[in-house]
């Protein structure tokens, strides 16, 4: 019994925050309490309108899908060679490479300001915070890739090389369609994280925010409160679909190879 | 029978790890050869290094007069049924078999006719259109055997395909394997750690301990005459006993640990016995219980029976005999009127000096 309200409590704490976005999002008043005063959708239609906003938006999603693209690549090079081959010092190395998962993405930002303001004379831009987020992105999918890939029968590839086929062509025709759902979860879970990552693209935008660091600046201005929950309200949904799409992908996977469930992120 | 694959002087190392040490080895066109021996014994890397999926470490494989050195195993005559079969899941049966064929020029339909053939050959004719993943273990087998027959290698090297099997469906699949085997006429190669497969189905065995070949003969004479006692024990059951060589000539003289001296063919030992201490080995088929009233013109040795071990239509006694240090396992048919014995029965076994084989060790 006290553990069911232990459950409960936990679970109202953990979510309670997001159920109150929507709630204040189509509320009809500009001030954040209670009682709700009634149903407006006018704050979605100010977002529409918001010119800087539209910019804000197109940075990031063009920064989250360069940066899941990368991620992935590195994932899956990172994850076939931890899975399928031997090599002298591969566990300190695999270790090396899921540092970034731990590492306050603090200094991440800060180590890379210094990089590439102080020592290489750069200018700030999209690109400084595509490899920032490539950089902690890439541990998740390699966590995600290592499942598909550790799954996969070796001889698999041996198969298709003794049926007449070159390396790469073993790769394509068997490897690849078969931790397909793995890379689309990989790709959904780090454009997830890159959408959504403030500290990093804080410190290291340049003149044109991205959208969380101009959700940012929008709190000083107690009146565009409710538009910031609006855009909220997109942004858990969002993120909803996108983490269930992957998990519906990575079970597809593993029913399609007929393997059983070893455990993902959700 | 001219020799399709050629090894020599052939070595494998894994960092300091010997895994094949100087095999010397002749695999003869159209023969069902096996590579049988305990895990480890290096018989999966040997055949891995004929499919090409190993290097050498030294020493040279030719296939069919070439020089496999640097040739990949997709370029090689030799095609391989994995033990997970290796089926591609994400491929329908019909897809599975064709893969091969990616590369062959042939049209469209004509591929679609080589592919039914091929699932015909195996039993699976009209199961194109499946699901890989919903096939049995059975099933499954035999679509890997007609994806690797459907290229027409020159040698088709099945990795322990059986092990995953129910023993019925094993004894099945062995049988189908033999009457393909004969049916397409190439050469077989079988890796086996189980030794009664081996036997029922090769023409000839190699086989293998610590990466060397024990012995490298015909079913019969491995089990008649294994050259040491690694091999005896390892094919079949077999009783040791001690010996003493005491005169070589045309036949050879044994003083045998309590049975007595006798003479034995020269061919029951190996090439150079001499004079001196020797393990004796006795199959227990070629021992006989006498029962009551039997009478026999073999030699006779009185024991008292220790253990009994019912099979129904075998019975395995072990039985004591005064100068034998282990009990000898003497197996007996059950026939009509032959009872089976209690433990502690006084009885007579009925032995052969032609049925000992003198074993170096």
């Amino acid at each position: 019994m006290s553990l069911r309200i232990y459950a409960i409590a936990y679970l109202i704490f953990l979510y309670a925050p997001i159920v109150l976005l929507p709630i204040f999002a189509f509320n009809d008043g500009s001030i954040i309490a209670f009682p709700l005063q009634g149903f407006t959708t006018q704050w979605f239609g100010e977002l529409a309108t918001t010119a800087a906003l539209h910019e804000a938006v197109g940075n990031s999603l063009t920064i989250a899908v360069v940066s899941a693209l990368l991620a992935t690549c590195l994932g899956m090079c990172a994850a076939r060679a931890g899975t399928m081959a031997e090599f002298p010092g591969k566990r300190g190395i695999t270790g090396f490479i899921m540092l970034p998962l731990v590492l306050p993405e603090i200094i991440v930002a800060v180590s890379l300001l210094v990089v590439v303001v102080r020592v290489m004379g750069l200018s700030l831009g999209n690109w400084t915070i595509i490899l920032a987020h490539t950089l902690i992105c890439t541990p998740f999918c390699i966590a995600i890739l290592n499942g598909a890939f550790q799954n996969l029968d070796r001889s698999m590839e041996e198969a298709a090389m003794d049926l007449g086929q070159s390396r790469w062509g073993a790769f394509r025709l068997v490897t690849l369609p078969l931790v397909a759902p793995g890379i689309v979860s990989s790709l959904l879970i780090s454009f997830t994280i890159s959408l959504d990552e403030f500290i990093i693209a804080f410190f290291l935008s340049g003149n044109s925010p991205t959208m969380p660091v101009y959700i940012w600046g929008l709190l000083r201005f107690p009146d565009k409160l409710p538009v910031v929950m609006a855009l909220g309200t997109i942004l858990v949904a969002l993120s909803i679909l996108l983490l269930t799409l992957a998990e519906i992908m990575r079970r597809r996977g593993l029913a399609r190879a007929g393997l059983k469930d070893t455990g993902g992120f959700l | 029978m001219t020799d399709l694959i050629t090894l020599q002087g052939v070595n494998k190392y894994y960092g300091d790890y010997h895994a094949l040490r100087q095999i010397d080895l002749k695999i003869r066109q159209g023969e069902f050869f096996s590579l049988l021996g305990p895990s480890g014994c290096g018989k999966t890397t040997l055949l891995r290094t004929i499919a090409g999926f190993e290097e050498t470490s030294s020493g040279s494989l030719h296939i069919d007069g070439r020089d496999m050195r640097g040739v990949s195993a997709n370029h090689r005559p030799t095609n391989m049924v994995f033990q997970s079969y290796a089926i591609f899941p994400h491929l329908s049966v019909g897809e599975n078999v064709a893969f091969g064929l990616r590369k062959d020029p042939r049209g469209k339909a004509e591929k679609a006719r080589a592919v039914e053939r091929a699932l015909e050959m195996v039993g699976l004719g009209g199961y194109g259109g499946r699901r890989a993943h919903a096939l049995s273990g059975g099933q499954r087998q035999r679509v890997a055997l007609a994806r690797a027959l459907i290229l027409e290698p020159k040698v088709l090297l099945l990795d322990e395909p059986l092990s995953a099997l129910d023993k019925k469906m094993r004894e099945q699949m062995q049988v189908e394997l033999m009457r393909l085997q004969r049916q397409v006429g190439i050469t077989f190669i079988l890796v086996t750690h189980d030794q009664e497969e081996a036997l029922v189905m090769s023409d000839r065995i190699a086989v293998m301990f610590e990466g060397e070949i024990g012995q490298l003969d015909d079913p019969e004479t491995l089990y008649r005459r294994p050259n040491s006692k690694r091999v005896a024990s390892f094919i079949g059951l077999m009783n040791f006993l001690r010996g003493r060589v005491t005169e070589v000539g045309a036949q050879i003289e044994v003083e045998v640990a309590g049975l007595g001296r006798c003479a034995v063919p020269a061919e029951q030992a190996p090439a150079g016995a001499a004079p001196g201490d020797m393990s004796i080995g006795i199959r227990p088929e070629t021992l006989a219980i006498l029962f009551e009233g039997e009478t026999t013109d073999r030699r006779v040795v009185r024991g008292m029976v220790d253990e009994v071990v019912y099979y129904g239509d075998m019975t395995y006694y072990d039985v004591r005999i005064e100068g034998v240090e282990k009990p000898l396992t003497i197996s007996m048919k059950n026939l009509i009127g032959r009872p089976v014995l209690d433990v502690g029965t006084a009885t007579r076994v009925a032995w052969d000096e032609r049925s000992l084989v003198l074993l170096a060790g």
